[in-house]
């Protein structure tokens, strides 16, 4: 039965910081192995058709690519329900995906356009899926930790028994209102887990040239942490299944994420100034997610090597198609402009003479009369 | 009946806490200390810990975790000591509250309340004594209230807690023990201000003072002053700097043909130049003056008494500037 649990012991044991660590064997089956590759393996073929659309000018602006962290997102999905939050930075696509999100919708928000998950008016940094609390999609580096640690008090205020987890980089680690929250969530006993995906570069500043203490996990001094290979989708899990418990319990906990980002920083970097070719290459040979998820399932004898190639080629279509139907989703209506700046219109300033002259011709009179209701 | 803007302000909160489990407030010595101003005196014992919170001195984090609470559907009202201190947690105010909204189209709502005092106090100097009105107004998807009286500060308080978004609400620090006639139904706990529009304080033909907060009074006292010359000014309220009662400044304006707006903060890029713009776009022919302006001096509030009186506006300075645009005495433009 695809369901029958195996056990597999994770990449290494985790490191803990005054918490006694879960144990290195993780439980899992085989349908839950295939699923994790064929999650990983569409996070990944849509960031590479992302990088594409980049070159090819159809997404505008900044677009941070998650390729290589995919198991970040993937292991702690697994690990929690869609009650429990998830709130992280602008690398957000694939934390979108994993909540359920559709690829439809997230190419169009990507091309800026009306199918998109925020209507086109969010753009690659600013997904959002509420109903299955995701709460964003964050574009100012460090500003969503306090944010997700107030989810956590939300949840705490409401008794939901529910948690946060709040994702974050090592480049954010070293931001003072981290230390600030974390200090609130722990006093408070906040329901929050502290996610630092540790990707090992800021931007383009390698983590020991920006923090004094690169070990993350450690750095909540008070707050109990784990060190997780970020490269391990069942280390990721096994932390994350901990995790949750824990801090309904006794308040919050740091999941520092051993993890790497194939692509640069955001598209205008090549990824390559400040880094040698040949880690990058090395990582991909002997840390990639995919691949030791692939080289599990073979070893159980779960899928052979052609079946998981067709799974590939599978999703490749599936991106594929959900980009093409994205492309044929027009741009947003002009009147798009200005809803949602209020909740209920209140306090809209449409009709001023300036935005009248200025723009009014190019709103159809229907819809400017339906605006200045 | 008399009542003081502080008792209002406690009033206010503590009935709506009273009405929606959903609202708490958090901020520094809002608690056991009961409030550094005592607006929130009686509140700890009544709502206890979970809902009255005392925060430590991180302002940064805890507007993000206020900001947090009001994504996830809470209430949250969140007291800044005073509103300088607002500026180490301008971020979340403004990425995290105000845009949210409209990044999301419509799926992260942001009903939060950002209050305490604003503007310049007594002899507290520059880094304590400053008006944000400007700074709030200048930012869509904010909502930014002034009020004056103890019928304003219950009522926009009330309406601010129930509004779905993001409102600023900057009270001033000298008004807090100032005591105003209240009505029954301004006592009555179903009693709500509308958010947006401004308040007619006192019915004039001759000249419109445009004011907020504070400055009120100060016109107030420079009306009664005016009507004794002979001049009629029309005082108005604005009570809600964002969204900008337009619609009455205009109608004032076109009825008595002269404006002179007054405000405590800096000038440049202030409330007087945005309320002069709109008078420009939709009633420049009714003006038969042009308007003038009365705002602090753009100068760091200095700390000496006298030079601290020099740097607010004054009641003789609205009086002398009404009696320009009435032509009762030499404009200033041909002074210069």
């Amino acid at each position: 039965d695809s369901t029958d649990a195996i056990t597999v012991e994770t990449s290494a044991p985790f490191k803990s910081h005054i918490v006694d660590p879960p144990s290195r064997s993780a439980t899992t089956s085989a349908r839950e192995l295939l699923s994790f590759f064929r999650d990983m393996s569409l996070m990944r073929r849509a960031e590479i058709a992302a990088d594409s659309l980049y070159k090819a000018k159809l997404i505008r602006g900044f677009c941070h690519l998650y390729d290589g962290q995919e198991a970040v997102a993937v292991g702690m999905e697994a690990a929690v329900t869609r009650a429990d939050a998830i709130i992280t930075a602008y690398r957000d696509h694939c934390a979108y995906l994993a909540r359920g999100g559709d690829l439809v919708a997230a190419f169009a928000e990507l091309m800026g356009r009306r199918d998109g998950c925020s209507r086109g008016k969010g753009g690659s940094m600013h997904f959002y899926k509420r109903d299955a609390n995701f709460f964003g999609g964050h574009g100012i580096v460090g500003a969503q930790v306090p944010l997700g640690c107030g989810i956590a008090f939300a949840q705490r205020y409401r008794k939901e028994g529910t948690v946060t987890f709040d994702l974050y980089g090592d480049g954010a680690a070293n931001q003072g209102q981290l230390f600030e929250a974390l200090n609130m969530a722990a006093l408070w006993k906040l329901p929050v887990i502290l996610v630092c995906e540790n990707n090992h570069y800021g931007m383009g500043t390698a983590e020991w040239r920006a923090s004094k203490s690169p070990a993350y996990y450690k750095r909540g001094d008070y707050v109990p942490g784990l060190k997780v290979d970020g490269m391990d989708v069942l280390a990721v899990k096994q932390a994350c299944k901990f995790a949750k418990d824990h801090v309904l319990e006794n308040g919050p906990i740091i999941l520092e994420m051993d993890t790497y980002r194939y692509h640069g920083h955001s598209m205008s970097d090549p990824g390559s100034t400040y880094r040698t070719r040949g880690e990058i290459a090395g990582i991909r040979q002997e840390r990639d997610p995919i691949e030791r998820v692939r080289k599990l399932i073979l070893a159980h004898d779960f899928a052979t090597a052609q079946e998981l190639k067709d799974m590939e080629k599978e999703i490749r279509k599936q991106v594929d198609a959900a980009i093409a139907k994205a492309k044929e989703s027009p741009m947003p209506d002009p009147s798009e402009l200005f809803t949602n700046v209020y909740v209920n219109d209140c306090g809209l300033e449409v009709s001023r003479p300036h935005l009248v002259l200025r723009i009014g011709p190019r709103i159809a009179e229907l819809e400017w009369a339906k605006m200045n209701k | 009946k008399e009542m003081t803007v502080r008792d209002a302000l406690n009033s206010a909160l503590d009935e709506e806490m009273s009405a929606d489990p959903s609202v708490f407030l958090m901020g520094e010595e809002v608690g056991e200390y009961q409030g550094a101003y005592k607006i929130s005196k009686g509140l700890l014992d009544k709502y206890g810990p979970d809902r009255v919170l005392d925060t430590p001195i991180t302002e940064a984090g805890f507007t993000g975790i206020g900001v947090g609470a009001a994504y996830q559907g809470l209430r949250p009202i969140v007291e800044f000591m005073t509103f300088n201190f607002s500026m180490q947690a301008i971020d979340h105010i403004i990425n995290s509250a105000a845009k949210s909204n409209y990044m999301s189209a419509g799926q992260i709502s942001v009903p939060i309340v950002f209050r305490g005092p604003n503007g310049a106090a007594a002899g507290v100097g520059a880094q304590h004594s400053q008006c944000y009105a400007a700074w709030y107004a200048h930012v869509p998807g904010l909502k930014v209230l002034t009020p004056y009286s103890a019928e304003d500060a219950r009522g926009l308080l009330k309406a601010a807690i129930r509004d779905p978004d993001p409102v600023i609400f900057l009270e001033n620090e000298l008004l807090y023990g100032e005591s105003f006639p209240v009505s029954a139904e301004v006592l009555d706990s179903s009693f709500c201000l509308p958010i947006g529009k401004a308040k007619i304080e006192r019915e004039g033909k001759d000249v419109t003072i445009t004011t907020y907060s504070k400055m009120v009074g100060y016109a107030l006292q420079a009306a009664e002053i005016l009507s004794k010359e002979g001049i009629s000014a029309e005082v108005i309220n604005l009570r809600s700097i964002r969204p900008l009662d337009r619609a009455a400044i205009n109608a004032s304006v076109r009825k008595t043909n002269r404006l002179v707006t007054v405000e405590e903060g800096f000038p440049q890029h202030g409330i007087g130049a945005e309320i002069c713009m709109s008078v420009v776009e939709e009633s420049f022919e009714y003006l038969d003056a042009p308007i003038e302006r009365i705002a602090g001096a753009d100068v760091p509030m200095p700390y000496a008494a006298n030079l601290e009186r020099m740097a607010v506006p004054q009641v003789d300075d609205i009086v002398r500037a009404v009696k320009r645009v009435c032509y009762r005495a030499v404009p200033m433009a041909a002074t210069a």
